[in-house]
């Protein structure tokens, strides 16, 4: 008994320092069928991906991800329990089990995917390093920034990235670093510095609260891969396969046409492709553990994955950002989903 | 043979007295003072008009939308569309006359206090006042609705945490000051390293501890209440202050008071409670309402752990990307908030002293 505590508590300081990972090795799935909810750590205050309206309720593009999975495992959108976590307590959260999926634009690297105990199921936008400047300038690509002025966040990679890009394309520039980011967009509005670097997901952010934002384009150029994507704990392979699909089936929707408006009449569809996504052909439901149902109640209720990015940080929003690499590959981007079959 | 005749007292020269003299003797004293006069006259000038042009003249109250927002100076439609997530946080709107019934009962409380003599019925009283509520504000019982602690918020937040950290660290507090001023050394060491141990440690790092190291020691699938986790921290690190405050005045009490306690032959617990403390706690109150105001201040740091109090609510509101860029608004907002807490609280303070005379001791 005290023997297993012990092992218990060190195997937890193995995971806190890093060195290895403890595997909660419990059937989420059941678990989140028997609470009734699914337990999504977000972040709560970042425009876009994840923000909470005048009236309470979570939206956002990370948020669109926890209402899928859920409508997914429960058959309904609204049973997630949202769990605002900072930067430094998400990783935490998931091993410990506080919840049970993270998805708070938190960037794939390596190291997180293999010496923590994580698991990355997809990358729901590919974001990167990106830069803003005023019109006036009439720069229209990154490579005329010669001997320009640089405002950024000090203390973070972007300042390695500007210095990597800069040096690879031969470019002189001067840098401004200001310690947060509401600080770095002072500096560009006052004028100390002709562009402002940060993730180009911020950027259409910082850009609304700029008092004349049509003044201030973004630069198409993206110096650095940040691919944000939902996390689960590693050891549960059905969980992780829930949640890989559940963005999947949001993707081939889109590009199989299918949306929130038009899905009951999909239904009746002569496409195999379609029929099999909504459960009306084939097995797939039944292979990841849920209803045939599955997907057809994602699109009902949350939309495929281009309404959602358009109403949370595209178009139909106030951020206006563009697809750019978020595409679906045949429109020139990287979302690309595996076949349904 | 010359008669007194009675003088009357020449009135002082113009330049000792009036609205002029005073200027001129507390402004304009020294040339350093007036140099500093006018410096501070124009940091004012410098500060005050556009604040208020800003903040009143050319701001907008009316409205509901962004686009409301167009004469260039503060917005508070802002505030008056998110005021409801300021007060309350996620707590469901439909059960928010809970939170206003506890708010309503605080007052019939403290009014009732100015009749009640008796201090028992007063502690009593408080105690069913907490028991209340809870209950009230978390629900789940006598037919209210259940309402989780991940949905509490704003404002609210703010207060329970502060005053459950306030209450529940003062026994605490009083046990860990009579503790170190004990004679037995196994209850004197425990309490010093405990009290040392705490203060020795930032607020910060005991609310990491409590939400992000702890939740591993747990066994698998047991979690324990994020607020709970929080409040039983706040309340820990706070005692130790506390203690320390009270042992400053256990300290003042003259040794004489010990010694005619034991020479009428009371026992330890009767001395204390009897004769040492009430003259003690006296002399703590300021240094008390001095903890429970930096208290109320340091619950802003619950944010790092997840938790939504006032300014936490105000951050999050203002990455509402529809209303982007009117953090300054609500950030105003909430210093007025705590503003208005803190000066009450040391009111308090300073009307509790006049009624116990604690400087004529």
């Amino acid at each position: 008994m005290i023997y297993s505590k012990l092992a218990k508590i060190s195997l937890a300081t193995i995971a806190i320092l890093g060195l290895g990972a403890t595997s909660l090795s419990a059937d989420t799935l059941a678990e989140v069928q028997k609470q009734g909810f699914v337990k999504c750590g977000v972040d709560g205050g970042l425009p876009g991906f994840s923000e909470v309206g005048s009236d309470g309720v979570y939206k956002g593009i990370d948020v669109d991800l926890c209402r899928a999975v859920a409508a997914a495992t429960l058959g309904d959108a609204k049973k997630v329990k949202y769990v605002a976590l900072n930067a430094k307590e998400r990783l935490t959260a998931l091993q410990s089990g506080e919840i049970d999926m993270l998805s708070r634009n938190t960037t794939w690297t390596e190291t997180r995917d293999t010496s923590l105990g994580l698991k990355f199921a997809g990358v729901n936008y590919y974001d990167g390093q990106g830069f803003m400047v005023n019109k006036k300038l009439g720069v229209k690509s990154a490579k005329e920034l010669d001997g320009a002025s640089i405002c950024l966040q000090t203390g973070t990679t972007t300042e390695l990235n500007v210095a990597d890009y800069f040096r690879t394309n031969k470019m002189k520039y001067k840098l401004v670093s200001y310690d947060t980011n509401d600080q770095v967009l002072k500096g560009y509005e006052s004028g100390r510095c002709d562009v402002l670097t940060s993730d180009q997901s911020q950027l259409y952010g910082l850009r609304i609260k700029l008092e004349k934002p049509n003044d201030s384009i973004v630069l198409p150029e993206v110096i650095s891969k940040e691919p944000l994507g939902p996390v689960v704990r590693q050891g549960d392979d059905k969980w992780f396969n829930i949640v890989r699909w559940t963005f999947n089936a949001m993707l081939t929707a889109e590009e199989s046409g299918v949306t929130s408006a038009n899905v009951d009449a999909m239904l009746k569809t002569a496409n195999p492709d379609i029929k099999r996504l909504l459960g009306v052909e084939g097995q797939m439901g039944e292979n990841l553990g849920l209803k045939k149902d599955f997907a057809y109640n994602i699109i009902k209720q949350v939309g495929n994955y281009g309404e959602s990015f358009e109403a949370t940080v595209g178009m139909g929003s106030p951020l206006k950002i563009k697809r750019g690499y978020n595409a679906l590959w045949n429109a020139g981007g990287l979302q690309y989903a595996p076949p349904f079959r | 043979m010359a008669i007194f005749q009675k003088v009357e007292a020449r009135t002082a020269p113009n330049s000792t007295k009036g609205f002029v003299h005073w200027i001129k003797y507390n402004l304009f004293s020294t040339p350093l003072n007036a140099a500093l006069t006018l410096l501070g006259i124009a940091i004012l000038f410098w500060v005050i008009p556009p604040f208020i042009k800003w903040a009143y003249i050319n701001a907008d109250f009316k409205g509901t939308t962004r686009e409301d927002c167009n004469s260039g100076g503060a917005c508070w439609v802002f505030v008056r569309m998110k005021i409801d997530m300021f007060m309350y946080g996620f707590y469901p709107s439909a059960e928010r006359w809970r939170v206003n019934t506890i708010y309503g009962l605080f007052f019939i409380l403290m009014g009732s206090f100015k009749f009640l003599k008796n201090p028992w019925v007063k502690v009593i009283l408080m105690h069913v006042y907490f028991i209340a509520g809870f209950i009230l504000v978390r629900g789940d019982m006598f037919g209210l609705t259940y309402v989780p602690t991940d949905k509490w918020g704003g404002l609210m937040l703010t207060i329970l945490v502060a005053a459950v950290g306030i209450v529940s660290a003062f026994p605490l507090g009083v046990i860990l000051a009579m503790g170190r001023q004990s004679k037995l050394p196994i209850i004197k060491s425990v309490s010093v390293t405990y009290i040392e141990f705490i203060r020795g440690v930032p607020l910060i790092t005991i609310l990491f501890m409590s939400s992000i190291i702890l939740p591993l020691f747990f066994p698998e699938g047991v979690t324990f209440d994020k607020l709970l986790r929080a409040l039983i921290g706040i309340a820990l690190f706070e005692a130790a202050y506390i203690a320390e405050n009270i042992r400053g005045g256990l300290q003042s009490i003259p040794k004489g008071q010990y010694e005619a306690a034991d020479a009428i032959g009371f026992s330890y617990w009767q001395k204390m409670f009897l004769i040492i403390l009430p003259q003690a706690l006296k002399v703590a109150i300021p240094n008390l309402v001095g903890v429970s105001i930096a208290l109320f201040q340091d619950t802003t740091l619950v944010l790092i752990i997840g938790l939504f109090d006032l300014l936490a609510m105000v951050r999050l509101s203002a990455a509402d990307s529809y209303w982007l860029g009117y953090e300054t608004e609500g950030y105003v907002f909430v210093t007025f908030i705590f503003w208005f807490f803190c000066y009450s609280m040391s009111n308090f303070s300073q009307k509790l002293e006049k009624r116990f005379n604690t400087n004529l001791r």
